[in-house]
């Protein structure tokens, strides 16, 4: 199994006649997808490459069914991409963009929980979401990622950055371990999925045996995470923490990865994590070598 | 982004906030002139984004002109914790009966904003929650309501304020939330929020971090036109790359922020240190390897260069043909070590085979790539 999306996830992308909206959702149907629209109310009635292009959310639900969408509108555009999404019906939203502004985020995290309870945000600023040889919706290379094995020892994996997932996926496919679905939660301050989320949900399923996370400095997500991991999970866990030399008071790259007031450090995410019983790695490459190594003795 | 305290106030001032009247300046006689037109006495208050700047005697008291050009002399140029000061406020002095603090930031783990309201102010609100964390008033706030006046005002009784500037400080605490919000700051920031022996609440410092992701919809050129970068940190913002200067003399570029902050993990691993943080994001442009490469070989700190790459969408190949341009079209002095792997990293490989010698390396993983790199370094 998987969790989140699978084989009958039907996605649309709003943004789909960008380039970007148009290059990955290409993209994604090549993999497998099954990509049945995207939006744009100025070229509605049009297709993007065969995709067929609705005016709304709402009448690209209605028209084909559709459960998920994928979105790469322009950071200005997020916030109401994000709501006309939840209004029109979809579960599962998925947002590429990078950049949007930490009040909005905080803003339509807290919208949807009040009124949207079951639609489930992915992101923003995160690469997506794969379920190996089911379904895979943004900017995840498919190819990197093993198909989880019935019957054998699969992997969940959930990641606050886009290359170092890449690169888990890279080490796990190179031993033959598959992957029953690999979350990129992103880099923002306010993800709309959190580590937790995950978390519960890879203990939930039964095809998923151990689960590897990726985390990086600022906010305390790795440290609730490990409480949570204390009390719920049972499954063995590989960790790394990506800033472990990053000095304080600076932005990473991501919005969310800054350490400030003393708080937010590697070293506190990765003795919390030890703390939970989760073995974690001094790089991403030990972090692997750890999976691959749970994996053998299950 | 992060304001300089003047800026703060400015900001503060459009949103109806309360602040000494003062003047930017540069120079020792735009002070002295400043000072004239703002009234002795005056504070002299360096402009420097680190904090303890009194410690550092980088505030001072001026009752004349003889006492503004001494202490102006005196700051201008100061090391204030590594900051040099080029700018002063020259604000008017306030006379002070008592020190609040009071603050907006976002909760990361509530994901709601979060304001902090304490009677002891003018000391570092850490030191306060160390201390006495009873003495700090907190309150949650809803991004989708918004902080209501009942909400303000119980937050306010709670930190047991001087009663009788409640209502002044349910009023400014009103505007500086929406300061926080409708200006898009991650921090919004006053201590000391001070009462003067004439009753009056007063915003006698600020400090303010803007959401860079929010710029598109204000007009931040001012402000941005006074950030001071040093060359690498400018050169690097106007080639919009995301940079972070460091200390130490492995150059990095990596492909993604993840990768690059682990880059730096990894040379500290290996017993080095990195001259800095690049995330060259994705695709494979020589332009942007001619940008990144250039920035970082003009920096004197750099000895060697690790270039990190994991192929996900863009190829491998795609990146050695980016790398190769780049490295064709300019002349890098220091020796770079590439680390190349993921999608048809052995085609990447295979494009790079011929250029190898002691000016371009090449590593199989990346714990192999920053000990060369650092080894390289330390030659």
């Amino acid at each position: 199994m998987a969790i989140f999306v699978d084989e009958n996830t039907k996605v649309i992308y709003q943004g789909v006649t960008g380039s970007q909206g148009k290059y990955y959702a290409n993209l994604n149907r090549a993999y497998g997808t099954q990509v049945v629209g995207g939006t744009n109310p100025k070229k509605a009635g049009t297709d993007v490459d065969g995709i067929p292009v609705f005016a709304s959310v709402a009448e690209a639900v209605k028209e084909t069914g559709a459960t998920a969408s994928c979105i790469f509108i322009p950071a200005a555009g997020v916030r109401s991409a994000v709501m006309e999404a939840a209004e029109g019906g979809i579960e599962f939203i998925v947002c590429i963009t990078e950049g949007v502004p930490a009040h909005d985020e905080a803003w339509f995290f807290n919208k949807l929980q009040r009124d949207y309870p079951d639609v489930r945000l992915l992101g923003p600023n995160c690469p997506g979401i794969i379920s190996p040889g089911k379904c895979n919706i943004g900017i995840t290379a498919g190819h990197i990622a093993k198909e989880a094995v019935p019957g054998a020892r699969n992997v969940g994996i959930v990641s606050r950055s886009g290359t170092l997932t890449y690169q888990a996926l890279y080490e796990l496919q190179a031993q033959g371990i598959g992957v029953t679905t690999c979350v990129g939660i992103g880099g923002d301050p306010v993800p709309g999925t959190s580590f937790i989320d995950c978390l519960a949900a890879f203990q939930a399923d039964p095809e998923t045996h151990a689960i590897m996370m990726i985390g990086e400095i600022g906010g305390s997500a790795e440290e609730e995470a490990a409480e949570f991991i204390t009390a719920s999970v049972t499954k063995p866990m590989s960790a790394y923490i990506a800033g472990q030399t990053a000095p304080a008071g600076k932005k990473m790259g991501h919005a969310g990865a800054i350490v400030s007031g003393g708080k937010g450090t590697a070293a506190a995410k990765m003795e919390a994590l030890v703390g939970a019983g989760v073995k974690v790695g001094a790089n991403p490459t030990e972090a692997g070598e750890l999976m691959v190594e749970i994996v053998k003795n299950l | 982004m992060d304001l300089f305290e003047y800026q703060g106030k400015q900001m503060f001032a459009q949103y109806g906030i309360s602040v000494s009247p003062g003047e930017a300046v540069r120079t020792v006689g735009d002070a002295v002139a400043a000072a004239e037109r703002v009234g002795y006495p005056v504070v002299v208050k360096a402009q420097v984004l680190v904090g303890g700047r009194g410690k550092a005697g980088g505030v001072k008291l001026a009752a004349n002109p003889d006492e503004c050009r001494e202490h102006a002399t005196n700051i201008l140029g100061l090391d204030i914790k590594g900051h040099i000061v080029k700018i002063l406020w020259i604000e008017h002095a306030s006379d002070i009966s008592e020190e609040y603090y009071a603050s907006f930031t976002l909760d990361r783990s509530a994901k709601k904003y979060f304001g902090m309201l304490s009677a002891q102010g003018g000391v570092e609100i850490e030191t306060v929650a160390e201390q006495d964390p009873d003495a700090i008033s907190k309150i949650h706030i809803d991004p989708v309501d918004g902080l209501t006046e009942a909400q303000c005002r119980d937050w306010v009784l709670a930190a047991k304020l001087n009663a009788s500037v409640t209502d002044q400080a349910v009023t400014l605490l009103m505007k500086l939330y929406d300061a926080y919000v409708q200006g898009d700051t991650d921090l919004a920031e006053i201590n000391p929020l001070i009462v003067t022996p004439d009753g009056k609440v007063h915003a006698l410092d600020a400090k303010v971090s803007l959401d860079d992701n929010a710029g598109f919809r204000h007009d931040w050129a001012e402000f941005e036109s006074m950030q001071i970068r040093d060359d690498r940190e400018q050169a690097a913002h106007e080639a919009d790359l995301q940079y972070v200067g460091l200390d130490g003399s492995v150059g990095i570029i990596a492909n993604g922020a993840g990768l690059a902050m682990s880059t730096l993990d990894v040379v500290n691993q290996a017993g080095g240190t990195a001259a800095n943080f690049l995330d060259v994001g994705g695709g494979a442009d020589a332009k942007k390897f001619i940008n990144a490469l250039t920035i970082i070989d003009n920096d004197p700190r750099v000895r060697s260069i690790f270039i990190n790459i994991f192929g996900g969408i863009t190829r491998g190949e795609e990146v050695a043909n980016g790398i190769i341009g780049a490295l064709a079209a300019i002349d890098i002095k220091s020796p770079i070590v590439i680390r190349l792997d993921g999608t048809n990293a052995d085609e990447g490989r295979a494009i790079l085979e011929p250029h190898l010698g002691d000016k371009l390396q090449m590593a199989p993983t990346m714990l192999e790539a920053a000990r060369k790199a650092v080894e390289l370094a330390s030659r």
